[in-house]
């Protein structure tokens, strides 16, 4: 079994994928030639040519707005745009077609199109190549919205998310495209979406986390007794998982990297509120970005959340 | 019944100085010989701190960072045609433009180090900050220029993007919108060729960009880019109509982006170095140097004393920027609102719900 990359895990499935059934096609900024800025798509135009491998004009809206027609049409689209940031041109064929044709025509025209985008920060780029705005795609009925937190993860929920008969947004972490390696076994498997991983068991506290941010708070929280949750899917998200373990341990932390007010942690705290209240011990607590723009290289160290303020978090919820 | 002409298009294109340094006379705009030395000095202290810039970018001094090499002309050439009270709306390889209007060469470093602060524009001058989202500011621009009119102040307005943007919607919306209300504004496109791996005859099955123009009702003329008389004509041409009431105009200049798309990517995974190697011999500044020799402007000496007092404004822009002292954690909260919300006063604090 190789030992891969998110990069590499994500281009084999892309691969796979494509060998196996000739309706995906890739679309999106510098995908072919270039094989992407990220080379997530890289030698994919040499082996399966410029048919299948399309390098678009810089257009957001009409690449998504291409991709619902090609998914109208019986085609399996994968586009990518560039960075999650760049996104907010294409929101309108998003929330307005990509997530509506099938309730507006009561099944009988669908969209199974993957949207791919780069995300998150801590790879001092320029503006708006950090954001993580989720929770926007999580509020739109219609739209799936899946984060890997590692390559593995990568290629099996990719695997599903192309096969998924609705559309779905495929967030990949940048911070840890190349930060860390995996087995990641050729051929067949995929990930549910909607399906939680419980990345390390415990039993003093609950924490939920994905994208980046799983990497920081299994490293920042080996000293203690926690469980802590991959969620993979936000949207639907695996609410069983979530709660069964709050369940167990009665205290529950939620880190992601976006903004806090109306960041999918208060989505998670509310299900948490309203369904397992009474097993909780502690209030629920969410380390987040602040209510700012994310800044750029110079301050961004203070908009991460970081091992610090996990742990500070977890010692507050102990306490209690 | 027989089809009938409804509308006949043509697209001209300006050359004036070539690069061999000889010039169309009748074509040349009056410049003095000190303005003439002046655009040379412009353009050389362009280039230098191009150069410094990836120097820099290289020892981890500052960050990611896109190469204005090749592009000089058309930035200085443009910028030097508008007045100090004009407003300009730039992309985020304007580096150029900001120099001619006399912008803080520290402030450039600073921002390109990862600095916001960089953007804070001198009173006096209205350059925008530039927009990463590529082509979303042309409306910004627009905008502006609805407001110079309604308040009846001759201002013009330029907005400067690339080739690839003009595949976005926004650059659609906003040449409809300057051609049906006639704006006060000019169009300045720096077709480089490329946008990021994708060259310009991918971007568009039009012939030219500059008669995208001609569709919403306004002028659109291609220049050579690498020509600092041609694309300062144009230009000089087309702020004159805007402040006249003439409405916009459309300027494409024709260069090459001679560096990568930025320190981040690698040209030679989708362009020949041989296209590479054509495009010097077409170099904005060796033409003008070419065409000063010819008229005994600025010899050689005097090119010197030039670069030297470049190179010196450049070493102490870099120092300044470097002995800027960092943001503060604060600055993050300060400028997100006029006031801080209750929740950001707190956070700032370092209180709240966890948050940084
Ligand atoms: C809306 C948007 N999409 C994608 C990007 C990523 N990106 C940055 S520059 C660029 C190419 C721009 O090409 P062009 O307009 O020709 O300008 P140039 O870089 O050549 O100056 C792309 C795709 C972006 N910044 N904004
Ligand atoms: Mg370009």
């Amino acid at each position: 079994m190789a030992t891969l990359n998110m990069v590499q895990a994500v281009n084999l499935a892309l691969r796979e994928e494509m060998e196996r059934d000739d309706r995906v096609l890739i679309l999106g900024e510098d995908v072919g030639q270039d094989g992407g800025v990220f080379r997530v798509t890289e030698g994919l135009l040499d082996r399966f040519g410029k048919g299948r491998v399309v390098d678009t004009p810089l257009a957001e809206s009409a690449i998504v707005g291409t991709a619902i027609g090609l998914s109208l049409y019986g085609l399996r689209p994968v586009v990518e745009i560039q960075f999650l940031g760049f996104i907010y041109a294409a929101f309108d064929q998003i929330f307005a077609h990509a997530a509506r044709y099938r309730n507006r025509s009561r099944g009988r025209y669908t969209c199974p199109l993957v949207i791919r985008a780069p995300y998150g920060s801590g790879i001092k780029a320029p503006e708006l190549h950090e954001e993580s705005s989720e929770a926007f795609f999580c509020h739109m009925p219609g739209i799936k919205v899946v984060v890997p937190s590692g390559p593995h993860a990568a290629k099996g929920l990719l695997l599903s998310a192309i096969r998924d008969p609705d559309p779905v947004l495929f967030l990949e972490p940048t911070r840890l495209y190349r930060l860390i390696r995996e087995e990641v076994p050729e051929g067949e498997y995929t990930i549910p979406i909607g399906k939680a991983r419980v990345a390390r068991q415990g039993d003093d506290v609950t924490v939920i986390a994905w994208g980046s941010m799983l990497e920081r708070v299994m490293k920042a929280l080996e000293p203690f007794n926690a469980e802590i949750i991959d969620l993979l899917t936000l949207s639907p998200f695996d609410s069983e998982t979530v709660l069964g373990s709050v369940e167990k341990t009665g205290r529950v932390l939620i880190v992601h990297e976006a903004p806090r007010t109306c960041g999918f942690g208060a989505e998670l705290a509310a299900t948490i509120a309203e369904e397992a209240m009474l097993s909780l011990r502690a209030p629920v607590l969410r380390v987040a970005g602040p209510d700012v723009p994310v800044p750029l290289a110079r301050l961004v160290d203070y908009y991460l959340p970081d091992a610090a303020r996990i742990t500070a978090a977890v010692e507050e919820l102990l306490r209690y | 019944m027989p089809t009938t002409i409804l509308e006949t298009f043509s697209v001209s294109r300006l050359d004036i100085l070539n690069p061999e340094g000889d010039c169309d006379e009748e074509l040349l705009p009056p410049l003095s010989k000190e303005e003439i030395v002046r655009l040379y000095e412009l353009l050389v202290l362009s280039r230098a701190f191009d150069e410094r810039a990836l120097s820099l970018q290289r020892e981890g001094r500052i960050g990611t960072y896109p190469s204005i090499r090749g592009q000089e002309a058309a930035q200085v050439g443009s910028a030097y045609a508008l007045q100090p009270a004009d407003w300009i709306f730039p992309s985020f390889r304007e580096t150029g433009v900001h120099l001619t209007m006399g912008y803080p060469l520290a402030s450039l470093f600073q921002y390109w180090a990862g600095d916001e602060r960089g953007l804070v524009c001198p009173e006096g001058l209205n350059i925008l900050p530039v927009s990463v989202s590529v082509g979303t500011h042309l409306l910004h621009a627009v905008g502006a220029a609805m407001g110079a009119r309604y308040r009846n102040e001759s201002i013009v307005m330029a907005a400067y993007f690339g080739d690839g943007a003009t595949s976005k919607g926004d650059f659609h919306e906003a040449f409809n919108f300057a051609g049906v209300y006639r704006l006060p504004v000019v169009f300045i496109c720096q077709n480089n060729q490329w946008a990021i791996s994708v060259p310009r005859g991918r971007q568009t099955a039009a012939q030219t960009l500059a008669q995208k123009a001609l569709a919403y009702g306004f002028d659109g003329i291609q220049v050579d880019g690498n020509d600092v008389f041609a694309v300062y004509r144009a230009t000089r041409d087309a702020v004159d109509r805007a402040r006249g009431g003439g409405g916009p105009t459309f300027i494409e200049c024709f260069t090459y982006r001679m560096s990568h798309h930025t320190t981040s990517d690698d040209a030679d995974r989708y362009r020949s170095r041989e296209e590479v190697e054509e495009w010097k011999s077409k170099d904005p500044i060796l033409r003008l140097e070419r065409f000063m020799e010819k008229r005994g402007l600025a010899g050689e000496a005097a090119r010197r004393e030039i670069g030297q007092r470049t190179r010196t404004a450049i070493d102490e822009a870099v120092r300044a920027a470097e002995r800027m002292p960092p943001p503060e954690r604060r600055d993050l909260y300060r400028s997100v609102y006029a006031e801080c919300t209750p929740r950001l006063a707190q956070a700032m604090e370092g209180g709240g719900n966890g948050d940084a």
